[in-house]
């Protein structure tokens, strides 16, 4: 009960009235700024509740919308770039290269959308990665490394099945499907560590050549020199996809593994594909 | 100015009326918070595309929220251009209306997920989750080769039930087929013909690489696989993103 409000002698801060047992409780204000920024917060969140759109149905005094809000800035971010997003769209990749304008937007721009849409298998500097993902830095292409080439890829895809034109090829599984004995295997592996001389067995690489000419040369070359156009990679150097030891390219005989690249028409503007075919031809490899 | 505010004794003083004013209060605390909650199907935008999750899918989510991906990934593309130009569309309140509960998450020490459908190869994503750092040297992600295990899927059709039971709308014969329907999506060369009549544009694959068994990879794979990928952003017309 606030029977008697007095003030502590101590403080100079009134107490409270009330007493238990003789202890009192002193009644110490909050701070002023305290109090004032609190009252301060209340008026603000009524204001922003009437001013945002904050409840269905409530779109707000000052008709701003996040997501409308957004589309606008796009919209003029891309209007802003439009001018030369357009030249780079219509322009051949081999006309972008051959523009210095041109060319040092599509590698600053190309540089970005690779680390965005493209690292996460490549490599951020296109370096690849050991188990189906090419290295993009070097001159060894399996689908062809000119600018035309690149284009169409990035465009396509290779085996993603979302466009006509994609790069298609399909090594026979010669162990899982019983086209070749394992006798038949080990001699073929041992002809293909031939190409690049290490071999071990002469005669095993012999019989290996045999069937290395029937079955493999349509696509990977007589010598091993690959075919770009059935996308065979090269035998005879000393980059491999998915490992370069005897019984790493002995699985691979028996069961291949063939990488998927998506098509990236129509995930990225067209512009974006040519600043990428750029940029990929001039990361070291292009011809 | 509030002298009077601090007359509380009357209140304190008299049970009932503490009573009564102690309701009214935290009924209008209440009523803030759930009287818009009977306006939330208003924002849900009526875009094509969206389906409940396939089988497959819908285990690959289950070990996506066990595993605690959300904690690291989200699954929403906020509407700041630095987003859209990284991820793509902004996300839409329809994306997740099947997800119970949403992966939205607030928290990014990887990569927004909302959209990563289609942009690696199924390979790429089993290779990855099985050594994150054989293909990003640089990832601080940790490696989840254990997923290579049996998928237990023996309680699908009880986990469909529950999500049908808060508005998933699975249908009876979603149900009846869905073990059926998870093996099939499991493996390339299974008739397509009645799983994609269920589930449109689910894609069937050995998605961890392995036709010849179905793995928590394999789930998780198809779950990544189809982030994002049911709505065409190229139909979605301006009006139909505008929420009441």
């Amino acid at each position: 009960m606030p029977t008697k409000i007095e003030k502590d002698s101590i403080t100079g801060t009134d107490t409270t009235g009330h007493e238990w047992d003789g202890l009192k409780e002193l009644n110490t204000p909050l701070p002023k700024w305290w109090l004032w920024t609190f009252y301060a917060t209340i008026v603000w969140g009524i204001a922003f509740v009437i001013i945002y759109p904050s409840f269905p149905y409530w779109r707000g005094t000052s008709g701003w919308i996040a997501r409308e809000a957004i589309v606008a800035e796009m919209a003029e971010v891309r209007a802003q770039q439009e001018p030369m997003l357009a030249r780079l769209r219509e322009a051949t990749p081999a006309a972008i290269a051959a523009d210095p304008e041109l060319r040092a937007f599509a590698v600053a721009g190309g540089r970005v959308a690779f680390a965005n849409n493209c690292a996460g298998c490549h490599g951020a500097g296109g370096q690849g990665a050991q188990g189906g993902y090419p290295a993009l830095v070097d001159d060894d292409w399996i689908w062809g490394g000119s600018l035309e080439a690149i284009q169409h890829t990035i465009r396509h895809g290779i085996r993603s099945n979302e466009s006509d034109e994609q790069r298609q090829s399909m090594m026979p599984r010669f162990g899982a499907d019983g086209l070749l004995t394992p006798a038949q295997i080990n001699d073929v592996t041992e002809h293909v560590l031939s190409l690049t001389n290490r071999a071990t067995d002469a005669a095993a690489a012999g019989r290996g050549a045999e069937i290395f000419a029937e079955q493999c040369a349509s696509c990977h070359g007589e010598r091993g020199e690959g075919n770009r156009e059935f996308g065979g990679p090269r035998l005879n150097d000393q980059v491999w996809l998915y490992g370069s030891s005897r019984d790493q390219i002995a699985a691979f005989i028996r069961n291949p593994r063939m990488g998927v690249m998506p098509s990236w028409q129509g995930r990225l503007d067209p512009a974006v594909i040519n600043m990428l075919t750029v940029y990929v031809h001039a990361l070291g490899g292009g011809e | 100015m509030f002298a009077w505010l601090r007359d509380h004794g009357i209140i304190e003083r008299n049970v009932i009326l503490m009573g009564v004013l102690t309701l009214i209060t935290v009924s209008i605390g209440g009523l803030v918070q759930i009287v818009p909650l009977f306006a939330v199907e208003t924002t849900i935008e009526r875009v094509s595309g969206m389906r409940p999750y396939t089988p497959l899918e819908l285990r690959g989510r289950d070990i996506y929220i066990r595993e605690g991906c959300y904690v690291c990934h989200s699954q929403m593309v906020r509407p700041f251009r630095d987003e859209l130009e990284r991820y793509g569309h902004f996300s839409l309140a329809a994306e997740s209306m099947y997800d119970h509960p949403f992966q939205w998450g607030s928290k990014r020490t990887g990569p927004d997920l909302a959209r990563v459908g289609g942009r690696y190869s199924d390979d790429w994503h089993a290779a990855h989750l099985r050594d994150p750092r054989a293909l990003v040297p640089a990832s601080i992600m940790p490696p989840y080769a254990f997923l290579d295990r049996p998928l237990d899927y023996s309680d699908i059709e009880a986990r469909m039930r529950a999500l049908r039971a808060v508005g998933v709308p699975y249908t009876d014969e979603m149900i009846a087929n869905a073990r059926a329907d998870l093996e099939a999506q499991a493996r390339p060369d299974a008739d397509p013909a009645a799983f994609q009549g269920r589930y449109a544009r689910a894609r069937q694959a050995a998605f961890d690489g392995d036709p010849t068994r179905i793995t928590e990879m394999d789930a998780l794979v198809a779950y990544l696989q189809m982030l994002g990928t049911l709505v065409d952003f190229r139909d979605v017309t301006p009006a139909q993103l505008r929420q009441p």
